[in-house]
């Protein structure tokens, strides 16, 4: 109940208070200071030298020479770097979609066994993937999906071994194989916040509901979908920058490989600034992937905040 | 920033956001100058006067080494156990992290030894030492010219020639491991003498239901490029392909011999000569599954002869890769582990001299060979430790003497520029592998490539 009263509720008092009081505001920047000063080193100038080196063809150490708009003509018109925005995008199906739908659908199990000791032991195995770095997961994929892991073992016990295959090596199969592992991680995530999302929903709409005459589907459809609107808009907003800013799985299980076939923006602009020393090209796919991540999160945003006003 | 930050107070909803513009404007103000000019502007000429010797002052030699490779370190404490006055501070990473750390560290945190990645850049940049004084000092410049030729960095740009940027703590060798006991099963009684005799070993082995090669191909490195160049040395001539590699003007990777060698590649995968799922596998993977018996045939080098020694011992053998005609010159790539003194350094007479005791006292040689198993650097009439008979070891020090008569060492394909290896070659032959890429098309892609970065 706390969550989304106080989301609304705060903002005006905060604002009535800086009307009545404005010193204490000012006092208040001064205790913000230390936060800020570290803020605008560490993300803001950062993020400015960026767009900065974007302007530039630099090798990182040497003189840089002032190239204009080049390197975002580049971008667009080289394959080669679009494509990994269109990866990108794809993975926003496995990263993004694939749990949030699968987190549905396991949040409304797990709250029908919400007292039962299952739940709280699918609670933990669900989100565990959220506590196991990244990279140790990506690991851990690798070998599972590996020519001799245990997806192919099992495949091949189940009569299925003519399915079985390089699952990362594989150029038609590399980037869902990599959409997977994602999948598995954002899992757990989904579903615990869906689930406390569900918690909050009162009670008493079930119960009016089912007088009513309405069937499981319904009330999740009437109900519970509506009840979480903004856990869903959080779902989705960090599932998808989370796809669109992918490094690290990819970085661990495949690289990018084979041949290009999972190059993601994030993978991309590591290898152009620390492989092939084109800080500035790097700069300027960081930049449009920075403005892309902006464009896709910003509009689920209002999407979703608009329906609790 | 204090300025903006407090003397602004937000009053309305749109103050905090002009805030943060004047703020961000500010900042572009301050970081408007052009970024770079971190590096030395001049360095390319070598210092006038050296002293060659340690000194009996203490020194700490600051070393930035490559993690795995335990010769180095090694190296060092047997130097230390010798010149007590010298102590050693060193840092391991892995190659890849060296690869994308050499240009900031070499300019912010110089150590006075590093394990040297590709270096054209790094060498027009001015970061690394010229070592044309120490090399007339100490006389390197009358050991084979081959030894040093990949390190050496001209003013033109080209790679081959000119000042010496960096030195070897030994050379490699690279070529065919073979399984003996599946070779026997395979009907290999000798090693192959002509590229029709391998290919027929490896359609008898496939036939005997033993997978003929497996090859590391997945990931960021692209392993094919070991047997393509190995073709590409049976076709054709080495120097066109060390030219390429050392950026001469006008070189191509992309001619008839090359592409008969690629096709010949191509050939191979068709016929399922090679494993399936090489896409899918490392570096590290490829070698358990070759210790492990599983396959006939690897390209690699001799930096795995010690550890093939210890762990398939009397199973492993070596082999060049045999010319296309009978009797024909044989190639291999046979690159120097490269060490480099940072241009900042500031025990470079040190860490120089350090490099010449490697490459000429008994002891550093004893370890070169025992600890690295690769040639070890220096004149031809040079002590060489005595190796068992019938080891790993023997043979690729042996075939180490067959490419110097045959004047058949190139550097590898992957090292002409910094990116060419993981951002070309790779994909391309992970392409080629999947039979999506043809012979053709896979050389016209990496050249061009290739002109873009040489020019940039």
């Amino acid at each position: 109940m706390a969550g989304p009263l106080a989301a609304t509720v705060e903002p005006v008092t905060g604002r009535e208070r800086r009307k009545r009081r404005p010193r204490p505001a000012r006092l208040g920047w001064l205790f913000a200071l230390p936060a800020v000063v570290v803020y605008l080193t560490f993300v803001i100038r950062p993020l400015l030298l960026t767009v900065q080196y974007s302007f530039y063809d630099w090798n990182g150490i040497g003189a840089a020479t002032w190239t204009g708009l080049d390197n975002y003509v580049r971008l667009v018109t080289d394959p080669e770097l679009s494509g990994t925005i269109l990866h990108a995008f794809e993975l926003i199906l496995f990263f993004s979609f694939v749990p949030v739908l699968l987190g549905l659908a396991v949040a409304a199990t797990i709250r029908q066994i919400a007292q039962s000791r299952l739940a709280l032991v699918a609670r933990t195995v669900l989100f565990l993937p959220q506590v196991i770095p990244l990279v140790a997961a990506g690991i851990m994929w690798t070998w599972l999906l590996s020519t001799t892991g245990l997806i192919n073992q099992l495949l091949s016990g189940i009569g299925l071994g003519s399915l079985t295959r390089a699952w990362l090596g594989d150029f038609g199969t590399a980037l869902p194989a990599v959409g997977v592992i994602g999948a598995w991680v954002q899992i757990g995530l989904c579903t615990l916040l869906l689930l406390a999302g569900m918690s909050k929903i009162d009670n008493s709409l079930y119960e009016a509901a089912r007088l009513d005459g309405a069937g499981p589907w319904r009330e999740f459809r009437s109900i519970t979908l509506p009840g979480l609107r903004q856990e869903i808009g959080v779902c989705v907003t960090v599932t998808v920058i989370s796809a669109l800013a992918s490094f690290d799985i990819i970085y661990v299980s495949t690289q990018g490989g084979p041949g290009n076939a999972t190059m993601v923006p994030g993978l991309e602009i590591y290898y152009l600034a620390f492989a092939e020393r084109e800080v500035g090209m790097a700069s300027a796919l960081a930049v449009a992937l920075t403005v892309l991540v902006l464009l896709c999160v910003l509009p689920i945003q209002r999407l979703t905040r608009d329906g609790t006003r | 920033m204090t300025r903006t930050t407090s003397g602004r107070r937000p009053a309305g909803r749109s103050r905090p956001l002009f805030a943060m513009l004047a703020l961000s404007g500010a900042l572009a103000a301050a970081a408007c100058s052009a970024p770079g000019g971190d590096a030395p502007a001049t360095g390319t000429s070598a210092p006038a006067a050296v002293k060659t010797t340690c000194g009996t002052e203490p020194v700490t030699l600051k070393g930035y080494f490559e993690t795995g490779f335990p010769l180095p370190k090694t190296l060092a404490d047997a130097f230390t156990a010798q010149f007590p006055n010298v102590k050693w501070d060193i840092r391991e990473d892995q190659f890849a992290v060296i690869t994308q750390n050499a240009p900031r560290v070499l300019s912010d945190d110089p150590p006075d030894l590093m394990r040297i990645p590709q270096m054209s850049e790094l060498a027009k940049d001015n970061l690394l030492l010229n070592l044309d004084t120490y090399a007339t000092a100490y006389g390197w410049d009358k050991w084979p010219a081959s030894q040093l030729e990949q390190m050496r960095f001209g003013s033109n740009g080209e790679r081959g020639a000119g000042p010496l940027y960096a030195m070897g703590l030994n050379f490699s060798m690279t070529g065919v491991f073979y399984n003996k006991k599946l070779a026997a099963q395979a009907g290999m009684a000798q090693p192959p003498q002509t590229l029709a005799d391998f290919d027929a070993v490896l359609q008898k082995a496939k036939d005997a239901g033993i997978t003929p090669i497996n090859q590391f191909n997945g990931g960021a490195t692209g392993g094919l490029a070991f047997p393509l160049q190995n073709l590409m040395a049976a076709y054709g001539e080495t120097a066109p392909i060390n030219d390429w590699i050392f950026n001469k003007q006008g070189a191509t990777i992309n001619t008839p011999s090359n592409l008969q060698a690629t096709q010949h590649l191509e050939k191979w995968i068709k016929a399922g000569y090679l494993a399936p799922d090489i896409n899918s596998q490392d570096y590290a993977m490829m070698m358990s599954r070759f210790i492990g018996g599983k396959n006939l045939f690897i390209f690699s080098g001799d930096w795995e002869s010690g550890n093939l020694d210890k762990q398939m011992a009397g199973n492993a053998g070596f082999l060049l890769m045999p010319p296309a005609q009978a009797g024909g010159k044989q190639a291999a790539m046979s690159a120097p582990l490269t060490y480099g003194i940072s241009a900042k350094s500031r025990n470079a007479d040190c860490a120089a001299f350090f490099l010449n005791w490697v490459a000429t006292d008994q002891k550093a040689r004893d370890l070169g060979v025992q600890v690295g198993g690769s040639h070890p650097m220096g004149p031809t009439d040079a002590y060489m430790p005595a190796v068992g008979k019938d080891t790993v070891t023997a043979s690729t020090l042996a075939a180490g003497a067959t490419i110097g008569k045959d004047n058949g060492a190139m550097d590898f394909i992957a090292n002409a520029t910094g990116a060419i290896y993981a951002k070309s070659w790779t994909p391309q032959l992970q392409k080629l592998a999947a039979g999506q890429q043809t012979p053709q098309g896979l050389l016209t892609a990496v050249q061009k490539d290739y002109e873009s970065q040489v020019k940039g």
